[in-house]
C-alpha cells in the first residue's frame, strides 16, 4: 500500500527511490524498509486469517452441542488457529515488521548488517507460510494435533502434520537468520555516541529476543525433524514400548516454545516502552533496569519450560525446580510494569491511540502475568491446567500483551513510513471496543476454567452455556473494533492529514529524519549525543 | 580482527587425516561401548565419545582452533546453554 493523493512524496523517499520497477522492487528489496512492510503486510495478512478462524471457533463453542462444525472440523481449526497465530503471525511479528522498519534508524545505521540475508529471511518465512498453507489441502487434509503437535498422537494421526511440521521448520531458520542479523546489527553498527546506554528500549528488547532467536530455535528444528522421522521411520524415540519416552518430546517441544513466548512478548514490552515516555512527556523511570530486565527475561525464560508438564508425570524434583524458576522471572517481568507506571506518574498524559493500546497493555499483560503465576505454582495448576483458563491466560500474555503493543506500534509509527495519519477519534472508538470486548471474550474463559471446563474441547455441559456465549458476544464486538481499526488507520494512511518529521515529540532519531524516511535514512552519518528520552529538544508538537 | 586474520588458515593434510581417522576409531569404540559397557555405562560413555567427536570436528574442521577469542566466547555460551537444557532435563529424567 502507498500512500495516493495529489502530493506525491519527496523524491528522497525510500517509496520513489528503488533502482527496481513494479512488484520487483518489492519482492528483491534490500532496503530494511520495504522489507519491514513485506513483513508487515504478510505477518498482519496471517493475523487476519488467524481471526477469522478464532471467530469460526467461536461461534461453534456459542452453545452446546453442534453449531457451524462437527468435531474433526474443530480439532482441525483450533490446530490451524494456533500454528498461524503463533508461528506465521506473533514469533515473526515485531521483528520482522517494526523490528526492520524502525531498529536501523534507531541505532543510526542505514541499513542492517546483511541485507540480503534479511531479504532471504523474508522469502524463507513466506516459503515456510507457503508449506504450511499446502498442507491444509494435500494428504490427509489439516493438522488436527494443536500448535504443540505432541507426540504420541501426531505420530499416528492421519492428517497433513509431517508437510506442516516441515513449514514450521523453514518458518525457523527465518527466524534465526533475523535473530543473527539483528544482533550483529547492533554490535557493529550504531552510530557514533550511540552507547549501549543510549540505546532506544525498543532496541535492546529486539537484542534480548534475537538471542532467544538464535539459541532456542534451533532447538525447534530438531525437535520436528524427530517428529517427521518418527511418522515416516518409525524411529521409537518417544514411544514407551520400544524403549522411547514421551515426555522427552515434551521437554524438547517446550525448550523452544516457553521461550519462543519471550519472542513474542519482549518486543511489545520495548514497544511499550517507547510509547509511554512520549505520551507522558518524561524521560522513562529506571532505563537501566528495564534493559537489564529484558536480557534477564531472555535468560531466566529459558529456564522454565517444565512449568507446561506439571501433570504429565515428570519427577516431583522437576516440577519444584521449574516452578521456582517460573517464579523467578515475574521478577523482571515487575521491573519493567512498576518502571512504566513510575514514568506515569505526574506525567502530562496524552490519551492518544498509541497510548490507550499500551495503558491497556499494561493492564491485560498483568492480568495475562498474574493467572500464569497461577500455573505457576504447581498445586493450583494441577486444577486449572487443560482447561480454558490456561486459554484466557495466554490470550491476555500475547493477545492483550504483544497483540494491542502491535496496534499501538501501527499507529505510532506507520505514520513515519507512509507521511499521513490516522483519524484520533474512530482510533479510540477501535480502541474501546476492542478493550472491552476482549475483555469480555477471555475473562469469562478464566472463568470458565476455574469452573472446570477443558480446553479443546468441541462439546460441553449445559452449566457451561451462559458464559460461552457471552465469550462468543465479546469476540463480536472485539471483531468489531478491529474492523474500525483497520479502516481508520489504513484509509488514514493513504489519505489522511499529512504528518511532519516528529508529530509525537519523540526524542529517538527515527522522529529527526524526513518523514517519509530517504531510503539510506540519514543524510549524513548522525553523531548522537543525548539519550533516548531526554526530550529537552524534542519538537513538542 | 583476530578471526579475520586467522580466517586463512590452512590445515595441512596430516592433520586432517589424522583427525579422520581418530572420529573413525571413537566410532569403533562407541559401538563397543553400545555392546560391552555395563547398566547405564553405555550411555554417558556415548555420549563422551560423542562430545570428543563433535570436538575434533569444531576445533579442526570448522577451524576453531584458529579463530579469535569473540567466536570462542559465542561457541561457549552456545555450548553452555545446551548444557543448561540437558542439565535442566535430568532433574526430570533422573528423578522420575
Amino acid at each position: 500500500m502507498k500512500p495516493t493523493d495529489q502530493t506525491p512524496p519527496p523524491a528522497a523517499s525510500f517509496w520513489n527511490d528503488t533502482g527496481r520497477s513494479g512488484i520487483t522492487a518489492w519482492l528483491f528489496s534490500t532496503d530494511h524498509k520495504r522489507i519491514g512492510l513485506l513483513y508487515f503486510f504478510s505477518v498482519f495478512g496471517f493475523f487476519l486469517v488467524g481471526v477469522v478462524l478464532g471467530l469460526l471457533l467461536r461461534i461453534e463453542l456459542m452453545a452446546p452441542g453442534r453449531t457451524i462444525m462437527g468435531p474433526q472440523t474443530y480439532n482441525a481449526l483450533f490446530t490451524v488457529h494456533g500454528v498461524v497465530m503463533v508461528f506465521l503471525f506473533i514469533i515473526p511479528g515485531f521483528q520482522g515488521s517494526f523490528g526492520n522498519l524502525i531498529m536501523p534508524i534507531q541505532i543510526g545505521a542505514r541499513d542492517v548488517a546483511f541485507p540480503r540475508l534479511n531479504l532471504f529471511s523474508w522469502w524463507l518465512y513466506m516459503g515456510g507460510a507457503a508449506i504450511i498453507l499446502t498442507s491444509l489441502f494435500t494428504g490427509g487434509g489439516p493438522p488436527d494435533t494443536g500448535w504443540t503437535f505432541y507426540l504420541p498422537f501426531s505420530s499416528r494421526t492421519g492428517t497433513n502434520v509431517s508437510l506442516a511440521v516441515f513449514g514450521v521448520f523453514i518458518v525457523g531458520f527465518s527466524s534465526i537468520a533475523t535473530g543473527v542479523n539483528f544482533v550483529t546489527t547492533i554490535h557493529r553498527l550504531r552510530a557514533e555516541g550511540m552507547t549501549w546506554g543510549r540505546l532506544p528500549l525498543f532496541v535492546w528488547s529486539l537484542y534480548a529476543t534475537a538471542w532467544v532467536q538464535i539459541l532456542a530455535t534451533p532447538i525447534l528444528g530438531i525437535t520436528l525433524v524427530l517428529i517427521i522421522a518418527e511418522r515416516l521411520l518409525g524411529t521409537g524415540l518417544f514411544d514407551p514400548s520400544r524403549g522411547g519416552d514421551p515426555l522427552m518430546y515434551q521437554h524438547l517441544f517446550w525448550i523452544y516454545s516457553h521461550p519462543a513466548v519471550y519472542i513474542m512478548i519482549l518486543p511489545a514490552m520495548g514497544v511499550i516502552s517507547d510509547i509511554i515516555p512520549v505520551f507522558a512527556r518524561k524521560p522513562i523511570f529506571g532505563y537501566k533496569m528495564i534493559a537489564f530486565s529484558s536480557l534477564a527475561i531472555a535468560a531466566a525464560g529459558s529456564l522454565v519450560w517444565g512449568h507446561h508438564m506439571f501433570t504429565s508425570g515428570m519427577s516431583d524434583t522437576a516440577i519444584l525446580v521449574f516452578s521456582f524458576l517460573t517464579f523467578v522471572v515475574a521478577i523482571p517481568s515487575a521491573i519493567k510494569v512498576f518502571n512504566w507506571v513510575s514514568t506515569l506518574y505526574r506525567g502530562s498524559i496524552s490519551l492518544e491511540a498509541p497510548m490507550l493500546f499500551s495503558l491497556s497493555f499494561i493492564l491485560l499483560f498483568s492480568i495475562g502475568g498474574l493467572t500464569g503465576l497461577i500455573q505457576g505454582a504447581a498445586a493450583t495448576d494441577i486444577h486449572v491446567h487443560d482447561t480454558q483458563f490456561v486459554v484466557g491466560h495466554f490470550h491476555y500474555v500475547i493477545f492483550g500483551g504483544s497483540g494491542f503493543a502491535f496496534f499501538a506500534a501501527m499507529h505510532y509509527w506507520l505514520p513515519k513510513f507512509y507521511g499521513r495519519r490516522y483519524a484520533e477519534k474512530p482510533a479510540i472508538i477501535a480502541w474501546a471496543l476492542m478493550f472491552v470486548g476482549f475483555n469480555i471474550l477471555y475473562f469469562s474463559m478464566i472463568v470458565l476454567g476455574l469452573e472446570g471446563m477443558p480446553r479443546r474441547y468441541y462439546d460441553y455441559l449445559p452449566e457451561f452455556a451462559p458464559l460461552n456465549l457471552l465469550s462468543t458476544i465479546g469476540s463480536w464486538i472485539l471483531a468489531a473494533g478491529l474492523v474500525l481499526l483497520l479502516v481508520n488507520l489504513f484509509r488514514g494512511l493513504r489519505s489522511g492529514e499529512r504528518v511532519g518529521s516528529n508529530p509525537w515529540g519523540g526524542a529517538t532519531l527515527e522522529w529527526s529524519i524526513p518523514t517519509p524516511p530517504p531510503t539510506e535514512n540519514f543524510e549524513e552519518e548522525p553523531v548522537v549525543s543525548h539519550g533516548p528520552y531526554d526530550f529537552r529538544g524534542a519538537g513538542i508538537p | 580482527m583476530a578471526s579475520e586474520r586467522t580466517g586463512s588458515h590452512i590445515i595441512g593434510y596430516g592433520t586432517l587425516t589424522a583427525v579422520w581417522i581418530a572420529l573413525l576409531a571413537l566410532t569403533a569404540l562407541t559401538v563397543w561401548v553400545a555392546l560391552n559397557a555395563p547398566g547405564i555405562g553405555h550411555v554417558w560413555g556415548s555420549l563422551a565419545i560423542a562430545a570428543a567427536k563433535g570436538g575434533l570436528v569444531i576445533a579442526f574442521f570448522m577451524h576453531m582452533r584458529y579463530e579469535g577469542r569473540l567466536l570462542r566466547w559465542l561457541l561457549f555460551v552456545a555450548l553452555l546453554t545446551l548444557a543448561i537444557f540437558i542439565g535442566l532435563t535430568f532433574f526430570d529424567v533422573l528423578y522420575r
